[in-house]
């Protein structure tokens, strides 16, 4: 069967090899050493179109995924969060980015053939900096995790400093990459209180997140004049950028540097990426800013373009003195963060937020009432919270997908994402913590539905 | 919004088509009883996001990429990126609900995309011939970071963590000298000889107890597959390095050698150049890296492994794990792409893909031979190189011939990359163009190359034909307007 990607027949090749002069298509590959060409491939037999894609809905329907907004839908009702949030996406958002002319483009080097991407780069950098209310974004980096290790690099290099400081309520797959990231340079990592151990004048940053990792409000004022009075920056990440429909930016409580997850905003949880990482500082820190820049300048006859800027930044100009070695990143889901926000606009992106955050506390408010089952944290939260529960969440769980419900991550203290002792006055923390996630896509009806079970579960020991 | 007459469609921004009340999206009410919000302190202003009707919208962001072009659009031939075609079937895949609606959170309800992970590492250890497999990294630059820190990593538990130094070829992708960089070694340049080929005087004399790895690209940026390679990989390995495999050229060998054979200890894979997932731009990529079994228990967190006891699959950490690279397993959408592009090919159809890669590239070679400089007058891998050299000499750069690429309807190839050759162009066909486009492509070429002798000011003055005249760079450098403002505000 001939390869359907390949244009060439082999008359087409035969006139090739004759301009050439090559005798054969083996001869292409003589610099090749003999013993290592041409080796046993044992990879499984071509498929063909609709062979292939039988075998790939195969795969796909061993998933199980959450629903969309329907009691009789086949799909699960989805409370899982914790970094990755299920909401709605808006049909523009897909059709636009299959526009190949976006889909099927690169790295705009060539800037006259691609005003497309870097016109929508820069409404990006506009609407970023618009939802974290800071003066300048880059157009996007891998994901939130590796966007908050960047900035803590950052800040590295702007303050002189070889200490980080990450506060304990950050989510644990932030705070990794960060030392990931950290070890890397050499960089220290001390994961801090927000009583203490107390910020040193050896940080070079407090990097926090807002709302936390367990969905509830750190008080953003009091961390950046923290760490302002010992000379660190204030880098906050925000993992779930639909709060900022309804909570007050970065920018305004004094981040240096504000990060984000930008998947709440357009993007297929599809099992965790790809995801899009969202950077921001103060105009003063620009030339220290890792990734991609679009500005806007004009041409010889004065009409408005977009280019690549402020290049001397990164690896293919500075090479080893760059701020950063990212090259390729997520252009393509930048743009359809960028639909998505122009799609919900001024009223949509509050009202998807006041959606997450009141049907949140009614899940909370009627879960707390339920017996065996409390809220051990205090404080304003978003759209997740921390119940203690009467039994294993990992039997809770199982016992909800029975039911068609993707409960809620589990963070009992031993877990993967435990809780610790000593978080935000919690004390002594329960011995069954599930963290749950309530969006606009969650109907009352499945709130009704998963408090009625979760009731009845614990009841039940 | 204007009409398609608009003389200027760059000064328009969504925020400039912004009317208060209009809404894109119909979004549901309430259907809870309202809870009392955070205290006012908590919660933001003025939420300043542009206000369009979904006409508009639409029209808006359809024009925008009106104004770009893609493989879709035509002949890409930008070196070292692989521009191939992106086939359809994969991006359905993609976007089967099973995989796009899957929270990466799921572990027990997500078997079917864990095999296919769990499947995507042994067919890419493979196809590399090596014996591990992280599918973490994000993109390519970030597998070179993940690489070389699981090299250090092994280094270190052997006890060698003084070995401080990278070596870069004087050809290698800024992105290799940065990642040395940034994962804290000291990177040391190493020379090409006149053939380019790497100078093995200059490589032994580099070596030495301090070094950790020899960075590598293969064939190299000057399209060349360096005969020597071997003996290279023996040197490197006598001096107690480790042989890094930068990935963005394997389409010249995929199918048909395995870089793991040639002494490769740890690659990266740029599944979004080799493995035809779409470039986006600038992205989604994926960048997997492929280890020898020593450097196994160093990759990073998570691995897919197989479970005996049910045939099930789990996440693991590795037991001397770098830690996380990224927030959650990589970038899988990109995975399913790469995944179906593999299964639709086989072995077979891999080895097409080099071969015609390859052919693609010398037949390009072959014609423009005459009209343009050959800094290297040898076989070429999977892309070729060419010197603007002579047309330079007329006043004509390589830059004025690239934007007059754009006149005759191709993108242009990468330029002044390699560095170290003088008015550089780096043209990559890759395997899915016809004959009939490469043609067009050289008569172009050849048409152009005249014009520099004849008309030079018609090259110059190019592109005519684009959205867009030549932007002032400059300026936009100098004076960074980098978002939106309104009206009244000033830029800083």
């Amino acid at each position: 069967m001939a390869n359907p990607y390949i244009a060439n027949t082999e008359a087409d090749r035969q006139a090739m090899l004759e301009a050439i002069g090559a005798r054969s298509l083996d001869d292409l590959f003589a610099d090749i050493p003999d013993a290592q060409r041409d080796p046993p491939l044992h990879l499984p037999p071509p498929l063909s179109e609709p062979e292939l894609l039988a075998e790939l809905s195969t795969l796909a329907g061993r998933n199980r995924t959450a629903g969309q907004m329907t009691s009789t839908g086949g799909g699960l009702a989805c409370f899982l969060g914790g970094g990755a949030y299920h909401h709605f996406i808006p049909s523009v958002v897909g059709q636009l980015l299959s526009r190949g002319e976006f889909l099927t483009s690169y790295t705009p080097y060539q800037p006259e053939v691609s005003q497309g991407t870097l016109q929508t780069a820069f409404e990006f950098q506009s609407l970023v900096c618009e939802l974290l209310g800071m003066e300048v974004a880059n157009a996007g980096m891998y994901d939130g995790a590796s966007a908050l290790a960047e900035a803590c690099l950052m800040a590295a290099a702007v303050t002189g400093r070889r200490r980080i400081a990450v506060l304990d309520s950050v989510h644990p797959h932030y705070d990794a990459v960060v030392r990931t990231y950290a070890s890397g340079r050499g960089l220290a990592v001390d994961r801090v209180t927000p009583t203490g151990p107390a910020l040193l004048e050896e940080h070079a940053c407090l990097a926090v997140q807002q709302p936390n990792f367990l969905g509830y409000l750190e008080d953003g004022d009091a961390l950046a004049q923290a760490a302002h009075a010992v000379g660190a920056l204030h880098v906050v990440a925000v993992g779930e950028p639909v709060s900022l429909g309804l909570l007050r930016p970065p920018g305004e409580y004094g981040a240096d540097i504000a990060v984000g997850e930008g998947q709440s905003l357009g993007i297929p949880l599809s099992f965790g990426g790809p995801y899009l990482g969202l950077f921001a500082c103060r105009q003063q820190y620009v030339r220290q800013m890792p990734g991609r820049v679009v500005g806007r300048t004009r041409d010889a006859e004065g009409r408005t373009g977009y280019v690549l800027t402020l290049q001397t930044r990164e690896q293919h100009i500075r090479r080893e003195r760059a701020t950063s070695n990212i090259c390729t990143s997520e252009q393509l889901v930048a743009l359809a963060a960028a639909v998505y926000l122009c799609a919900m606009g001024k009223q949509g992106l509050r009202r998807v937020a006041e959606l997450c955050y009141h049907k949140a506390h009614y899940a909370a408010e009627r879960i707390a009432g339920l017996a065996g089952y409390w809220l051990p944290l205090e404080g304003p939260f978003f759209n997740e919270f921390v119940v203690g529960c009467p039994r294993p969440v990992a039997d809770l769980n199982q016992a909800l997908l029975e039911e068609g419900i993707l409960g809620g991550l589990d963070v009992s203290p031993g877990s993967d994402a435990g809780l610790k002792p000593g978080l935000r006055g919690l004390g002594e923390p329960p011995e069954h913590a599930m963290l749950l996630c309530v969006t606009e896509m969650n109907t009352r009806e499945e709130i009704d539905r998963l408090v009625e079970a979760l009731g009845r579960l614990g009841g039940s020991q | 919004m204007r009409g398609l007459a608009d003389r200027d469609p760059g000064a328009t921004l969504s925020f400039d088509l912004s009317r208060p009340g209009r809404i894109a999206c119909a979004l549901p009410e309430l259907d809870v009883p309202a809870a009392p919000l955070p205290p006012q302190s908590a919660l933001r202003g003025e939420l300043r996001l542009p206000e369009l009707s979904q006409p508009d919208l639409v029209r808006y962001f359809t024009r925008l990429s009106q104004r770009n072009y893609g493989v879709d659009t035509g002949f890409y031939p930008l070196g070292s990126c692989t521009m191939k075609y992106n086939p359809r079937i994969n991006e359905e895949a993609a976007h089967l609900p099973g995989f796009a609606g899957l929270h990466p959170h799921q572990l027990e309800t997500a078997q079917g995309a864990l095999a296919l992970m769990y499947d995507l590492q042994r067919l890419l250890a493979e196809i590399t011939g090596m014996d591990a497999v992280s599918l973490a990294p994000a993109a390519g630059a970030h597998g070179e970071l993940t690489g070389i820190l699981v090299a250090r990593a092994y280094h270190r538990q052997r006890g060698e963590g003084h070995r401080q130094r990278v070596l870069v070829p004087d050809t290698a992708h800024g992105t290799n000298p940065a990642t040395a960089a940034m994962s804290g070694h000291e990177v040391i340049s190493v020379a090409s000889r006149a053939d380019g080929n790497m100078d093995l005087d200059a490589l032994a004399s580099a070596l030495d107890d301090s070094v950790a790895a020899l960075m590598l690209t293969l064939p190299n940026t000057l399209g060349l597959f360096d005969p020597e390679i071997l003996r290279i990989a023996e040197m490197v390995h006598r001096a107690g390095a480790l042989l890094y495999g930068d990935g963005a050229n394997l389409n010249a060998l995929v199918g048909r050698v395995k870089p793991g054979d040639l002494g490769f200890d740890v690659v990266h894979l740029n599944l979004h150049k080799t493995f035809s997932t779409p470039h986006g731009g600038g992205g989604p990529g994926s960048g997997p890296i492929a280890v020898r079994e020593p450097l196994a228990p160093f990759l990073p967190t998570p691995i897919v492994r197989h479970r005996e006891s049910d045939d099930g699959y789990v996440l693991a950490a590795p037991e001397q794990s770098i830690g996380r690279v990224g927030l959650f397993h990589g970038n899988f959408g990109v995975m399913v792409r790469a995944y179906a592009y593999i299964r639709s090919l086989g072995a077979a159809g891999l080895r097409e893909v080099s071969e015609n890669a390859v052919l693609n590239a010398n037949y390009i070679l072959a014609r423009l031979r005459g009209a343009y400089r050959l800094p290297y007058d040898r076989r070429c891998m999977h892309e070729v190189l060419l010197s603007g050299s002579r047309q330079k000499a007329k006043g004509v750069k390589t830059l004025d011939i690239a934007k007059r690429l754009i006149d005759y309807g191709f993108h242009p190839p990468t330029i002044y990359f390699p560095l170290m050759v003088d008015e550089a162009m780096l043209i990559e066909p890759t395997e899915t163009e016809s004959k009939e486009t490469l043609d067009a492509f050289c008569d172009a070429m050849l048409a152009i190359a005249r014009e520099a002798d004849e008309e030079p000011e018609v090259v110059r003055s190019a592109p005519q034909r684009a959205p867009v005249g030549r932007l002032d760079e400059a300026t936009a450098a100098r004076h960074p307007v980098l978002r939106w403002r309104r009206g009244e505000e000033p830029d800083p």
